[in-house]
This record gives structure tokens, C-alpha cells and sequence, in this order.
């Protein structure tokens, strides 16, 4: 008898060796502990034996069921460790394969461009408006105090469609439009395409403008150069010597261009510069009285400063980018580099 | 205008370097192109002059020279130039000299014989971009002097590039002005001795356009010589002008245009018929034009005639008839004011642009023709000889522009440029600039001088003052200014929203011309009626697109021929369509796609696009602005007509069209794959609905599925249509998840698996409400479009 229990538990062990995978096991664990199982046998004919002996005999028995019971459990955690091995091992992954999922593409430079100049404008209350692209001349160039025999419209090679409807040359007409719409204070900025008919190296006969103004009861040049060398700090994300320079507009009086420090060589002077040291990015002045008057606001009154800057020009400055017309090729080459 | 720095100097001469200089006068608005030496560097090149000449025994092309340079043995030089004779006056590169390109003389033998030195051309010693032959010096050049002392090389050329309202400083006294009144000092205008009247012939003038001629002088100089030398201080300032040297009578007129300003024109006078009339050209009357061009004048030009024909275009360019020559001998000498709106854009017109009309139409000092043909006939007769004759002028002083004095408040100073002035300052400045200058009480009273066209207004005096006193020295302020809080437009749907979900969907964003090929724009929108640009740069450049995508396909197939085989593109902007004359301007938002659905990689299987990954875009647009929109399958010329669709608001607005390229305009266009597109109107789509709050259900929802056969031909949207008219509120969503085709569904007939959304807002739904539903919605679809439930 007791032999036989032993020799079962040895047989119970051995079998747990034996068993492959949890299945296997499972069928062990029926076969030594199922109701049917050699156990369960030994534990029947345990009746047949004088209560003394039962208990002797019952006792050895649920020892060597236990110490069955036991393994069992340690072969179990050891094959379901090993099973979650062999998944972890098989599902491992080659990580330095490429993520799946689309390729996300980019803004043209010259949006991104002209983004940054609106967000630094409006976070201090510019509007930015637009306005139509085939202006009639009064508003290009009649209401900017640019007269028909001007030699200033010489200065702008002008895209005619008719004898007075033109495509835009400036985006100062927005200026006049606005002026028109609402009356000041005004703080506005015009972002928006141009056209010049011009096409060489440096000149693309379509090209991008930000015209900015702003008019209130008391604005002088000094508010002029203060905002845009604000602007021109933020822009470029760091100091930069700017100069104010005398120059013409038929619709700023005083007019300047600035200048800022060659942002290539700093200042020491190069080809982009042409030697100078300076670069020329945007012109601006004083609204002239003959503006004031054409959209009925009094000069005497109010006062403002108006600014116009090359969109490409500034992309051109701040992200390195040698030549003008590779922003109107579209090459995706080009413009991927923009993300 | 380029101008030589020693030239200026002469008239006024401030303790400044040449840098300084530049700088000043840049910073004063008169913008400096460029500073350049008046002459490469060269050494050791001397006057010399050529004692005799013999062949060379060995070479046909070659002379042996003898050239005396001032020491006692004259030197033996070899030359092969053609206009090397005796008594020629040439410089000569001696031993050791360094010619521009560091090209050094040395001794050396040609052929066998000895040269010790280098005659020179003009291109040797870089005073020229090319010759013809050795420099010529004048016959009084004395011999053995250096040729840069000879010529004052030691000078620079400053190029100047002047705004058009600052005619003023076209001239040497102009720009000496400004020096003057920056650096505040005086300068030297131009003094001389007129020359003395010797006869009393009057060629007589009319002006019949006082308007446009408010002032004309003459004068008859008899008996010049037109072969005389130029002197060479007056051939090296035009040379650093750029201006070539034709002779002594046209030197003298372009030197006065360069030192004062005032552009002259002197005729053959005997070639001239009768009197000379100022008036409006004939409409159909020819003129021959010194550069050779013939132009046919009508009423609108203005010309200087005799008595038979049209000599001159006036104020613009003399007439080949009647130049001067070599062997003119009697010269008219003009000296005109043209008002600048006669001359603005005339030149143009005629394809021209002189230094004349430059000056013209820009503004000449309607004071200074008197003085300009005095100093004039001077400088010929100094140089040319003749017998000068008595001045005729015709004036129309009311004719001549105004100069209204211009008042400058004291307030304005301050509130304008942000400074305050000393008024002795001010008065300075003003005086410099050669303005009359009274001062008031509260400001002064400022009168412009007649070389000022740009002073008009207060603005215009507050920039003289800014300008002189420097923009650089003006304040800068901080941005103060009055603010209100910018309003936050919820119920607009940003651009930039969109434009950055079509990024991230993966479309470039590219931006082409606005302008395109007539013949694409033809081909791509054969029913859209186009604006033509009248002066296009191009053909390829020369009609407004009335649709963006002509610019999408040109940038698609740039980039497919350069192994782009996935290209998805969007571009905002403008197209300008022609209706009924009139132009209307719409902002759209346009994409194209076309390639693989996914980029290649090793995972997924790819796939072609199709026109259901388009609108899969579309509709996350759609998503942005709460917007809900409908399909509808639509004819466009240029897309396919199974595979296109109108897109339209509820209301029944068209938003916009998508679809794929039509299979012919593809072949066509030379791409090798389906292309889709879109185009959306900005101003629809911007429209946002701003989201009201509805209660959510505590009540469980149900899923429903079923399977429809319907008829091919039925879209379904129309099944959709159908259940959603039925008004079953509780169907809150219905689901497309399959349409099939094939074995168990008969031919001309597909399988719509969809399933209902169920849920109550009040109430859990029982198993027969939901058959209920599910039986009425079943009927509805029956009768109306002939579905049925797919066994």
C-alpha cells in the first residue's frame, strides 16, 4: 500500500517532467488529482483500512499529494514563464524599421514666412487684412498720390489688363482700401501677392508683400522706427543694427528704407550685400498728407507710419536661400526642407 | 548718375575721407551704388612721345620705335599698333612698370630687337573696356610726366542712384548742395565770364506750346570749329561720368548737364530752314533720330522745328538731319525748360531714355537757362572758337510751375519726427538747402528755389529737416499705442487651420503664378471665360487662372519628371474669372493628389489613390467647420465623368468640385497615373457653425445591421437619404461598412451592408420598438427604391 503511493508520487513527478506545454501538464494534473486520478483511488480504498491505519495512511497519502500538488504548481509557473518567454521572444521586433504611416509635408517657406510677420504683429493688435489682386489704378496708384505721368510709375512695371485695371504692384492699395472701410485708429497689416512685370535673376514677375500701418492721433517717425526695429528683432530672433535711410515714396513723406546689417557676412560685406555690409528690407515713412486726403481723413488730426516689406527677401535672409525664383518652381526637393 | 569725387571736391570740399563721404550722403537719401577708382592701379606709365618709326626686319606686323620720355636717349620700343607715327603723343609703360591684371613690363627682345618699355591703349591702362589703338594724348602733353598726375587719376567714381523726386542733385552744383548743407559749410557754385556778343544774326523763335515750353533760349555762335581738341580735364570728367568724348561741341553740352544739370542741344545751323517753332508734332510726320531710330510723331509729342520739318524730339533726343558734324561751322545753341508732364513717359513711348528726358521729366531748375547757355557758349568759345551772338528767349512766366511758399509749424517738428529743434538750426538747414527762409511766430515761412519740384507741403519740409538732421539720430519708441482686445471670431474657420490638416494629411503646400499658359488654362477650363494680361512677360505667363488647379498639374509633372512618384499638393489663393465683364475675385483652397495612397515602406500593401481618399480629406475639412455637406456626381470638363462631384451646403451652395482627371487630359498632359483634384471656395467653407450643447442619453444604443440588395444604379446616398426622411429620431447613426458585388447578388445589382445606431433619449429600447424601426425603415426603402433584404 504504501509503496504504491510513493511509487505513484515518484510517477506523478516523473510524468510533471515530462509534460511539454501547459496542456500536457494539465492532463497530468487530471490524471494524478482528477477525480478518476491514482490519488483519488488511494484515497477510496482508504476506507477499507482500520480507522488507526486511516489515518496514518491518509496522512501520508495527502503528503505525497501535497508535495505532487506542489511541483505541479512550480512546473506550471515555470512553463507559463517560459511560455511568456517564447511569446515575448517571438513577437520581438526589429525597432530601427521605419514607423509606418504617412509622411507629413510642409508649408511653402514663403507662408511659413509670412506667418511668423502676422503672428508678431498681431500679438500687438494688427489686423491683418487682404485685398483683391486686380486693382483698379486709382486705388494702385491714383489714391497713393501716384499720379498718372509720375515717374514713379515707371518704377513699377506694371501688369495692365486695361487702361485702368492693373494687377496690384504693391500691397499698399489695401491701405487705401482699409482707410476707405474704417476710420482710426487704425493698425493693420496686408499680407498678399504682387506682381511687376520683371524676370531675371533677381526679379520673379509674381512675388509677396507685407504692408503694415498704423494711424492715431499722435504717431511720429520715432513710433515708426520703433516698431519696426521690434519687428525686425523678433523676426530674426536677435539684435541687429538697422539704419534708417532717406529716401521716396510718392505715398510716405518723410519716406526711409531701412537697412539692416548684412545677416550673411555681419556687416563685413559680401556678395549678398553686394559689399556694403547693408541690406535693404523694407521701405516705410510718414502716410502723406495727398493719402490722407483721398480716403478723407484729416491730416491735421491724425498721423501715421506705413511700411512695406519682400516677403521672399526676409525667407531669403533667414533661412539662407541664394536664389529668388527656386520659391516658384515647387520643387518638392526644395520644399520639403520647410517642415 | 556717376560722378567724379575730385570734380565734386572742386566745388566743395569737407575734411571727410571718400568713405565718409559715401556714408553721408546714402544716409542723406542720396543712395551710393558704388565708389570706383577712377583708373586701375598702374606704376610707372609716363607721357612719352614717338621720334621715329622703321619696320621691323623681321616682322610685317611690327614697328621699331623711338619714344623720348623726357631723358636724354629716346628709348627703343617694339610696337605693332596701326596708329603709331611720328610725333604721336602716347604713354609709355617704362621697365618695371605694373600694369592693372599685375601685368609687369620687363626688358625683352621681339624677334631680335630690344624693347624697353610698352606703348599704351587706353584698355592697357583699364581707363577703357576696349581700344582701338595706342592712347593718344594730346599734341601740348608734356613729355615725361606721369600719366596718372597727367590725367589726376588719382580720383574715384562715385555712381549715385537718385530717387525721382530728388532732380535736384542730377548735376555736380546739385550734389554739392547737399555736401554742403550736410557737412555746414559753404560751397562754390560755378563761376565764369560770359562770353563777349560779336554779331547780331537772331535765328528767330516761336513757341506754340507755352504750356509745354514755358521757356526757350538761343543763340546763333557763328564760325566754331568742330575739330578742336576737347581739353583733356573736360574728356576725364566725362569719362568718369561715362560719358564718351564726340567732339567739342557735344562735350560742351553734356558737360553742362553733368555740372549744372540743364540738358542743351545745339543744331547745324546751316542746315536749319527759316525759324524755329516749338510745337506739337503732325500726326504722321516723320523724324529721323540721332540714334538712327525713325519714329512717326502724332500730336501728343512735342518737337522743335523749322520751317520745314520736325528737327528734334523736344527735351528728348536731336534729329539725325540736322546734328552736328565734323564740318559743322555755324551752331544753334538751345537751352529749353519742358515741363516734366510733357516729357513723363513721352520717351518711353518712343523706347527711349536719355539723359535729357531723364532730367526732364523729372524736373530741370526753370531758373537756370540763362546762366546754362552763357556758361555754355563760354566753354566753345574757349575751346572752339566762334562769333557769338545776341540771346533770343520767349518766356510765358505764367507757364512756369509755381513755388508757393510752404508753412512748417514748430508743433509739427515735434509731433511728426518725435525731436525738438533750435530754430537757428532749422533756419540752417533750410538756407543750405537754398530755400527762402522767413520766420514766424509759430513756425516759418519756407520758399523752395526752382530746382526743388519736391516741396510742396509741410510733410515734405519735416522730411528735409528729418533727412538733414538724420534719420539715425531720430528717437526710437517704444510700441505705446492705443490698443483694444482683438475679438476671437469663433464662428470663422481659420485658413491656416485647414491649410495646417492638408499638411499634416501629407500635401505640400506650393505657390505658383497667378498667371498662366493661355493654352492650359484653355485645356483645363474650356467654359471658364479668362482675363488677358495686355503686356504679358510671356506667353506661358499670360491669362488669370480661373482655376488653381493649372498650376497644380504644371508643379505635378515638374516633380513627376524628377522621380516624384507620390505627389499630393494644395495652394491657396485667387482665381479671377471674367463675368459678364466683370471681375470677380474668389479665394480658394485647391489640392491635387496622385501616386500611392501610403509613402513605400515595407509594412502595408500599397495601393493607388483613389477618389474615395480625396474625399476621405475633404471630409476631415468638413469635420474642422461642422459642416454638413452633400455629393453630388456632376459633368466637368476636365474630369472623369463617372468619378467627379460637386460639393454643395445644405442650403444648396457649391462649395467646391472633386474628382479625378479626365483619362484624355491625362493622357494629354503626360502624366502616367490617375490624378484627383479639388478646389474649394474659401469664403464656404470658413463658415463655422459653433456647437450647441445637446443632452447626452443615459439610455443604452443598439446596433442594427443589415445587408440591401439594391439596384446598381442607386447611390447610396440615396439609400441614407431615404432612411433619414423617414425622421426616426431615435436612428441616430447610420453606417456604411460594405458594398458588394459578385457571387449571390445578381448581375446589375450590389450589396449595401449597413448598420443603424439606435438609442433613446428617455427610455432603454425594446426588442420589438427595435423590429418595429427596423421593419417601417425597411418598407420606406422598399417602395422607394425597390431594396430589399439581402438573404
Amino acid at each position: 500500500m504504501s509503496t504504491n503511493f510513493e511509487e505513484i508520487l515518484v510517477q506523478g513527478i516523473q510524468a510533471l517532467a515530462e509534460a511539454k506545454d501547459l496542456n500536457q501538464l494539465e492532463q497530468v494534473r487530471v490524471s494524478y488529482l482528477g477525480k478518476k486520478s491514482e490519488f483519488a483511488l488511494q484515497m477510496k480504498q482508504l476506507g477499507k483500512l482500520d480507522p488507526d491505519q486511516r489515518r496514518v495512511v491518509g496522512q501520508a497519502i495527502n503528503k505525497a499529494k501535497g508535495e505532487f500538488q506542489q511541483k505541479l504548481e512550480i512546473a506550471k509557473v515555470t512553463m507559463q514563464q517560459a511560455a511568456l518567454d517564447a511569446r515575448l521572444a517571438s513577437e520581438s521586433v526589429d525597432i530601427t524599421l521605419p514607423g509606418r504611416g504617412q509622411s507629413v509635408a510642409g508649408l511653402h517657406p514663403v507662408t511659413i514666412t509670412l506667418r511668423r510677420i502676422s503672428k508678431i504683429f498681431s500679438s500687438v493688435g494688427f489686423k491683418v487684412l487682404e485685398g483683391p489682386e486686380i486693382e483698379d489704378d486709382y486705388h494702385n496708384f491714383g489714391a497713393l498720390n501716384i499720379p498718372l505721368h509720375h515717374p514713379a510709375r515707371a518704377m513699377h512695371d506694371t501688369f495692365y489688363f486695361d487702361a485702368h485695371t492693373v494687377l496690384r504692384t504693391h500691397t499698399s492699395p489695401v491701405q487705401i482700401r482699409a482707410m476707405e472701410a474704417e476710420k482710426p485708429p487704425l493698425k493693420v497689416i496686408a499680407p498678399g501677392r504682387v506682381y511687376r512685370c520683371d524676370s531675371d535673376v533677381t526679379h520673379t514677375p509674381m512675388f509677396h508683400q507685407v504692408e503694415g500701418f498704423l494711424v492715431d492721433t499722435d504717431v511720429s517717425f520715432a513710433d515708426l522706427k520703433g516698431v519696426v526695429y521690434e519687428f525686425l528683432r523678433a523676426f530674426f530672433e536677435k539684435e541687429i543694427p538697422i539704419r534708417f535711410r532717406p529716401s521716396y515714396f510718392p505715398f510716405t513723406e518723410p519716406s526711409a528704407e531701412v537697412d539692416i546689417e548684412c545677416v550673411m557676412c555681419d556687416g563685413k560685406g559680401c556678395r549678398v550685400c553686394g559689399h556694403t555690409g547693408w541690406l535693404e528690407v523694407m521701405g516705410s515713412g510718414m502716410i502723406h498728407p495727398e493719402v490722407f486726403k483721398s480716403v478723407a481723413i484729416n491730416s491735421d488730426e491724425f498721423t501715421g507710419f506705413a511700411f512695406g516689406m519682400g516677403v521672399e527677401r526676409l525667407a531669403m535672409l533667414r533661412y539662407g536661400i541664394n536664389d529668388l525664383r527656386i520659391f516658384f518652381d515647387n520643387d518638392l526637393k526644395f520644399l520639403e526642407q520647410f517642415h | 548718375m556717376q560722378i567724379s569725387e575730385a570734380w565734386l571736391r572742386e566745388l566743395v570740399n569737407p575734411p571727410i575721407s571718400t568713405e565718409e563721404l559715401v556714408e553721408q550722403l546714402t544716409m542723406a537719401g542720396l543712395e551710393i551704388d558704388s565708389v570706383e577708382p577712377a583708373a586701375s592701379e598702374f606704376s610707372k606709365v609716363i607721357v612719352g612721345e614717338v621720334t621715329a618709326v622703321e619696320q621691323h626686319s623681321n616682322a610685317d606686323k611690327l614697328k621699331v620705335c623711338k619714344v623720348s620720355v623726357g631723358e636724354s636717349e629716346p628709348l627703343q620700343i617694339v610696337c605693332g599698333a596701326s596708329n603709331v607715327r611720328v610725333g604721336l603723343k602716347t604713354p609709355v609703360a617704362m621697365i618695371g612698370a605694373v600694369l592693372p591684371g599685375n601685368f609687369k613690363i620687363k626688358k625683352t627682345k621681339l624677334r631680335a630687337e630690344l624693347s624697353l618699355g610698352m606703348l599704351c591703349s587706353e584698355k592697357e591702362l583699364g581707363l577703357a573696356k576696349k581700344a582701338d589703338g595706342l592712347m593718344e594724348l594730346s599734341n601740348n602733353a608734356p613729355v615725361g610726366t606721369d600719366m596718372r598726375e597727367y590725367l589726376a587719376l588719382d580720383d574715384n567714381i562715385i555712381e549715385l542712384d537718385l530717387t525721382p523726386n530728388r532732380a535736384d542733385c542730377l548735376s555736380v552744383e546739385g550734389i554739392a548742395r547737399e555736401i554742403g548743407v550736410l557737412n555746414k559749410m559753404n560751397w562754390k557754385p560755378v563761376t565764369f565770364d560770359k562770353a563777349e556778343i560779336s554779331h547780331d544774326t537772331v535765328i528767330e523763335v516761336k513757341v506754340e506750346d507755352k504750356e509745354a515750353c514755358p521757356r526757350y533760349l538761343g543763340r546763333l555762335i557763328k564760325n566754331v570749329n568742330a575739330n578742336a581738341e576737347t581739353p583733356l580735364w573736360m574728356q576725364e570728367k566725362l569719362r568718369r561720368s561715362g560719358v564718351r568724348s564726340l567732339g567739342p561741341l557735344i562735350d560742351v553740352t553734356n558737360y553742362i548737364l553733368l555740372e549744372l544739370g540743364q540738358p542743351l542741344h545745339a543744331f547745324d545751323a546751316d542746315k536749319l530752314t527759316g525759324s524755329i517753332t516749338v510745337r506739337k508734332g503732325q500726326k504722321g510726320e516723320k523724324l529721323d533720330l540721332l540714334n538712327d531710330q525713325s519714329i512717326i510723331l502724332d500730336s501728343s509729342a512735342l518737337v522743335i522745328a523749322d520751317d520745314k520739318q520736325a528737327l528734334a524730339l523736344a527735351g528728348i533726343m536731336g534729329g539725325k538731319n540736322t546734328s552736328i558734324t565734323d564740318a559743322s561751322k555755324n551752331i544753334f545753341l538751345e537751352c529749353a525748360f519742358f515741363t516734366p508732364i510733357t516729357i513723363a513717359g513721352k520717351a518711353r513711348q518712343f523706347g527711349l531714355h536719355t539723359d535729357s528726358s531723364h532730367r526732364f521729366e523729372r524736373g530741370v531748375d526753370f531758373t537756370l537757362q540763362q546762366r546754362a547757355i552763357e556758361r555754355a557758349t563760354q566753354l566753345i568759345v574757349d575751346i572752339a572758337g566762334g562769333a557769338v551772338g545776341p540771346i533770343s528767349e520767349v518766356i510765358a512766366t505764367e507757364a512756369l510751375p509755381l513755388r508757393p511758399a510752404v508753412m512748417l509749424r514748430r508743433s509739427r517738428i515735434e509731433r511728426v519726427l518725435g525731436i525738438t529743434m533750435a530754430n537757428k538750426d532749422i533756419s540752417q538747414i533750410f538756407t543750405g538747402l537754398g530755400m527762402g527762409v522767413e520766420e514766424q511766430e509759430d513756425g516759418w515761412c519756407i520758399k523752395p528755389p526752382g530746382y526743388r519740384f519736391d516741396i510742396a507741403i509741410e510733410a515734405d519740409l519735416l522730411e528735409e529737416v528729418g533727412r538733414i538732421y538724420g534719420y539715425n539720430n531720430l528717437p526710437n519708441n517704444s510700441l505705446l499705442m492705443r490698443s483694444a482686445l482683438a475679438h476671437s471670431e469663433e464662428a470663422v474657420l481659420p485658413l491656416a487651420r485647414v491649410e495646417d490638416l492638408l499638411v499634416d494629411k501629407g500635401y505640400q503646400e506650393v505657390i505658383t503664378y497667378s498667371f498662366i499658359d493661355e493654352k492650359i488654362q484653355k485645356i483645363i477650363a474650356p467654359n471658364d471665360k479668362f482675363i488677358s494680361i495686355k503686356n504679358p512677360i510671356s506667353s506661358e505667363l499670360s491669362v488669370m487662372r480661373t482655376t488653381l488647379w493649372c498650376g497644380l498639374l504644371n508643379v505635378a509633372l515638374y516633380n513627376t519628371k524628377r522621380q516624384q512618384n507620390r505627389v499630393r499638393l494644395f495652394e491657396t489663393g485667387l482665381r479671377f474669372i471674367n463675368k459678364k465683364e466683370q471681375i470677380v475675385q474668389q479665394r480658394m483652397i485647391s489640392g491635387l493628389l496622385l501616386g500611392t495612397a501610403l509613402a513605400e515602406q515595407w509594412s502595408e500593401k500599397n495601393r493607388e489613390v483613389d477618389f474615395f481618399d480625396m474625399k476621405g480629406d475633404l471630409s476631415a475639412i468638413f469635420h474642422l467647420n461642422n459642416c454638413d455637406v452633400q455629393y453630388k456626381k456632376t459633368l466637368h470638363p476636365a474630369l472623369h465623368p463617372g468619378q467627379s462631384a460637386e460639393i454643395l451646403t445644405k442650403q444648396g451652395e457649391i462649395i467646391g468640385v472633386v474628382g479625378m482627371l479626365h483619362p484624355t487630359l491625362e493622357k494629354q498632359l503626360d502624366f502616367d497615373t490617375p490624378v484627383f483634384l479639388f478646389e474649394l471656395d474659401q469664403a464656404l467653407i470658413f463658415e463655422k457653425q459653433i456647437p450647441t450643447f445637446k443632452t447626452l442619453s443615459k439610455f443604452p444604443s443598439v446596433r442594427r445591421d443589415m445587408a440591401l440588395i439594391v439596384e446598381e444604379k442607386i447611390a447610396v446616398s440615396e439609400i441614407t437619404d431615404c432612411i433619414n426622411q423617414g425622421n426616426e429620431k431615435i436612428i441616430k447613426d447610420i453606417l456604411i461598412f460594405d458594398v458588394y458585388r459578385g457571387d449571390g447578388v445578381d448581375e446589375g445589382y450590389k450589396s449595401v451592408a449597413l448598420s443603424l445606431l439606435l438609442q433613446d433619449d428617455k427610455e432603454t429600447l425594446t426588442d420589438s420598438e427595435i423590429d418595429a424601426i427596423f421593419v417601417r425603415v425597411l418598407e420606406t426603402i422598399k417602395s422607394k427604391i425597390n431594396a430589399k433584404l439581402r438573404d
